[in-house]
């Protein structure tokens, strides 16, 4: 209860600032005077955060519609009363503190490791695909195909990690070995598409869903239980029964835990999330320091003044879908050589479910690096929230899927919320229109978009010099 | 042969409409890659009412008027949910790919969280009582009468929906190409600025090729669910809806050729699934299991195909040209 209180102060304290926020503004804006508020807002990182806000809460508020409609139901013959709404609704927001249930029944909070950790473990691979997604969309291109990279990167990363006996070599230099095999796995495959793309200029999205099952077919006839060429890496004791994939602790090989899993006891964590997060942190400096990250950004801007600014825009793409298979491999590598995790892949009907959220995740973080650390922490918080909420009332953990794909469908529309946060679009026009007032808005647009282009040719050319 | 026929049938019947609700819309002008979710969401809702009509009374006898509920409930749940596609990217000129990947990812979640609320468990079947399918009898072949190919293929063993779906799949593919809409819906997708100007209402044309394509997608869902899913949702289409995708741009967004394209890519399906069952002359001998090839391969063929016919005919493909774009009054 506590808790709820809390939440309630601080979602006053918002309110209450951005109402002032917007009287002062206003004030200012008829006295001709600028604040640092108005500084603050005009910036476009501001507006960029705040519609992954807004895409955020809606998706919350369209996800909790669903649990209020199915209040009075009867689901799994369990019926769902008024009781569990309320829970399931604190859990979407506070799941992740849950802490069980006391004597008299209703939910308690404090500082749960478990979870916590099960959450930063679950968002590793998350910013990675997210990365991968996120910096391919830098370049213009859209990285459907992390799936069909983790995979991959995936079978490299345990065939070199079970295969290499640990008594000959040190396991930490074959963890080093898998991870980089992973790697290079992802990237060679995701290459594909961009090599497609460079030079036949067919879309990616068509040849990352074809690359994505050629994968997952590839990868479970590489597992495949009598004809499969690694099956001597499949499990057969008792209850697994060559259904799964050693775990990499079979062979001693596990990623460090380093003292994280006393800060977070009992839970799945390790070094993992440490490494991707410096990964993020490259990569923010790659594409936002460096002339090599530039040259993607302006072959994703636009490629024609790219090529023209001689910059080798084939070149650029291939690599940039390169480097994104890479992460996407990397992100399976971190998963699978954690030591505990069991890879099973019979269905060659379904992709990792990882590799498609990279989408959300790289949209909500607008695809800058550091904003994804924390759009990944956000959606493996909503799937620890997904299972509190299967655990605690008489929901299932679908709401925590149905909610992450409203914040995607949502997100979609960040363009929208930026022009309305800035102005170019009103949100209430007048009921009555004027002649000229449609005309008007087109003429805005129109001039934002020449000037963006005109914008980025100038910074080719800054970049040539 | 006439179980590799049978077989090809059941995978590409829902593959060559799927690939037709495809060009649909991205004749219209809006890339729909939600194919996959609207499948996903119109084989539940088909399933869905025809449980309900079910436990409402209608038994067996009634099994082909339920089959009819369901392929309407199918198409009714695909427009709807084609509805937020088309709103996202007509109305709000959001990124069309991005809006097609979010309904791939809501459809299954949606689906399940309903099926498990509904069942408890993780699928949802019409009723076991029913049997959909006619035999001979249905016919009136009798029953010791040796069958020639002609029966073996369209009189035994066949499931109606199958042949209303290439009944629809024609009037349709007429209507894109030979009347007065048609023409005006290819219009929006190639030049709708040009349209614009002779007084075509390009959004409404929008609308209309996305809702016909929620709703042929969502029919293709349902007739999966019922061929090769054995009247079960569980909201997962294998991929169908991908693969539609890949054989709408094998058969150049053109309603003949696809049909063609789906021949081969359900050929190359029913090979993968039940190669070591084909008997092609009726010799007893089973020519494909004998080659040796591991399955894996025939289950690779149709991607790996795509992805070379696309390398080869990227230059002259004739997609949609303003496909993906957002349309702009403004723009010329």
């Amino acid at each position: 209860m506590t808790f709820i209180v809390l939440f309630s102060i601080l979602l006053a304290i918002v309110i209450a600032f951005a109402t002032y926020a917007i009287i002062s503004t206003k004030k200012a804006k008829s006295s001709g005077n600028t604040t640092w508020l108005m500084k603050f807002y005009a910036k476009e990182s501001t507006k960029t955060i705040i519609s992954s806000l807004i895409a955020i809460l809606l998706g919350l508020f369209v996800g909790c519609l669903f649990l209020v409609m199915f209040v009075g139901s009867d689901m799994n013959g369990r019926h769902v009363s008024g009781f569990d709404l309320v829970d399931a609704l604190q859990l979407v927001f506070f799941g992740i503190f849950n802490t069980g249930r006391n004597a008299g029944g209703s939910l308690i909070y404090g500082w749960n490791g478990v979870s916590i950790g099960n959450m930063l473990f679950r968002a590793t691979p998350l910013i990675l695909t997210g990365l991968s997604v996120g910096i391919a969309y830098k370049t213009g291109l859209f990285n459907i195909g992390a799936s069909g990279q983790y995979l991959i990167g995936t079978a490299a990363a345990l065939i070199v990690a079970l295969s290499i006996p640990s008594t000959v070599v040190n396991p930490i230099i074959i963890w080093i070995l898998a991870f980089f095999a992973a790697i290079i796995a992802g990237a060679l495959w995701a290459s594909i598409a961009g090599l497609f793309k460079a030079f036949l200029n067919v879309n990616e999205v068509i040849t990352c869903i074809m690359t994505n099952w050629i994968a997952a077919i590839l990868v479970t006839s590489l597992f495949d239980k009598t004809t499969g060429p690694f099956n001597f890496l499949l499990d057969p004791s008792g209850d697994k029964n060559y259904k799964f994939v050693y775990k990499t602790a079979h062979n001693g090989v596990e990623t460090l835990k380093l003292g994280l899993d006393s800060i977070f006891p009992n839970s799945q964590i390790n070094f993992g999330i440490v490494i991707a997060i410096i990964i993020a942190i490259l990569m923010f400096i790659i594409i936002n320091k460096t002339t090599f990250g530039y040259s993607l950004k302006a072959c994703g801007s636009n490629k024609h003044a790219a090529q023209y600014a001689g910059i080798n825009s084939k070149f650029y793409i291939t690599i940039s879908m390169a480097i994104a298979g890479g992460l996407s491999g990397a992100a399976a590598a971190l998963y699978y050589l954690s030591g505990n995790t069991e890879f099973t892949w019979s269905t060659y009907q379904s992709l990792p479910q990882v590799g498609f959220n990279g989408i959300p995740v790289a949209l909500l973080g607008s695809c800058n690096p550091i904003g994804i650390i924390f759009s990944a922490s956000f959606m493996a918080y909503l799937d620890i929230s997904g299972l509190q909420i299967r655990n605690m009332t008489m929901y299932n953990e679908y709401i925590s899927s149905i909610i992450s794909a409203l914040i995607v469908y949502f997100s979609a529309f960040a363009l929208i919320f930026k022009q309305i946060l800035s102005g170019k679009i009103k949100l209430f026009k007048k009921k009555k229109i004027t002649v000229d007032d449609p005309p008007k808005i087109e003429v805005v647009m129109n001039n934002t978009e020449v000037k963006e282009e005109i914008d980025t040719k100038e910074e080719v050319k800054e970049g040539e010099e | 042969m006439a179980y590799f026929i049978q077989q090809t049938l059941v995978f590409m019947v829902p593959l060559m409409i799927v690939a037709l609700a495809g060009t649909f819309s991205e004749r219209s002008g809006v890339i729909n890659l939600a194919l996959e979710g609207i499948m996903i969401f119109g084989a539940f809702m088909g399933v869905l009412f025809i449980r309900i009509f079910s436990d409402a009374g209608l038994t067996q006898a009634q099994a082909q008027l339920l089959l009819v509920v369901g392929i309407l409930a199918s198409m009714l749940g695909g427009v709807l949910f084609s509805l937020l596609l088309a709103l996202s990217a007509i109305n709000l000129k959001a990124d069309q790919t991005i809006g097609g990947t979010a309904l791939n990812l809501l459809a299954p979640a949606l689906v399940m969280f309903m099926i498990i609320a509904i069942t408890g468990s993780n699928t949802i079947n019409t009723p076991s009582s029913l049997d959909f399918m006619l035999y001979r009898g249905d016919f009136g072949i009798p029953e010791g009468k040796d069958l020639n190919l002609f029966e073996q293929i369209f009189m035994n063993k066949i499931y109606l929906s199958n042949w209303y779906a290439i009944i629809i799949y024609i009037i349709l593919s007429i209507i894109l190409y030979f009347t007065k809409f048609g023409l005006r819906l290819r219009s929006c997708g190639e030049y709708p600025q040009a349209a614009d100007s002779v007084g075509i209402n390009v959004k409404k044309m929008r609308y209309a090729g996305v809702l016909i394509s929620g709703g042929l997608a969502g029919f293709g869902g349902f007739l999966f669910a019922l061929a090769a899913a054995g009247g079960a949702s569980t909201a997962d289409v294998a991929g169908m809806g991908f693969l539609a995708l890949a054989v709408m741009i094998f058969g150049n967004w053109n309603p003949l050729t696809i049909a063609g394209a789906a021949f081969v890519f359900g050929a190359c399906k029913c090979v993968a699934s039940g190669y070591s069952y084909i008997d092609f002359n009726g010799d007893g001998i089973y020519a494909l299991a004998n080659l040796g090839i591991s399955k894996y391969i025939y289950m690779m063929i149709p991607y790996v195909a795509t992805l070379l016919i696309l390398a080869f005919t990227s230059k002259n493909s004739h997609a949609p040209k303003a496909e993906g774009q957002p349309f702009d009054h403004g723009q010329r």
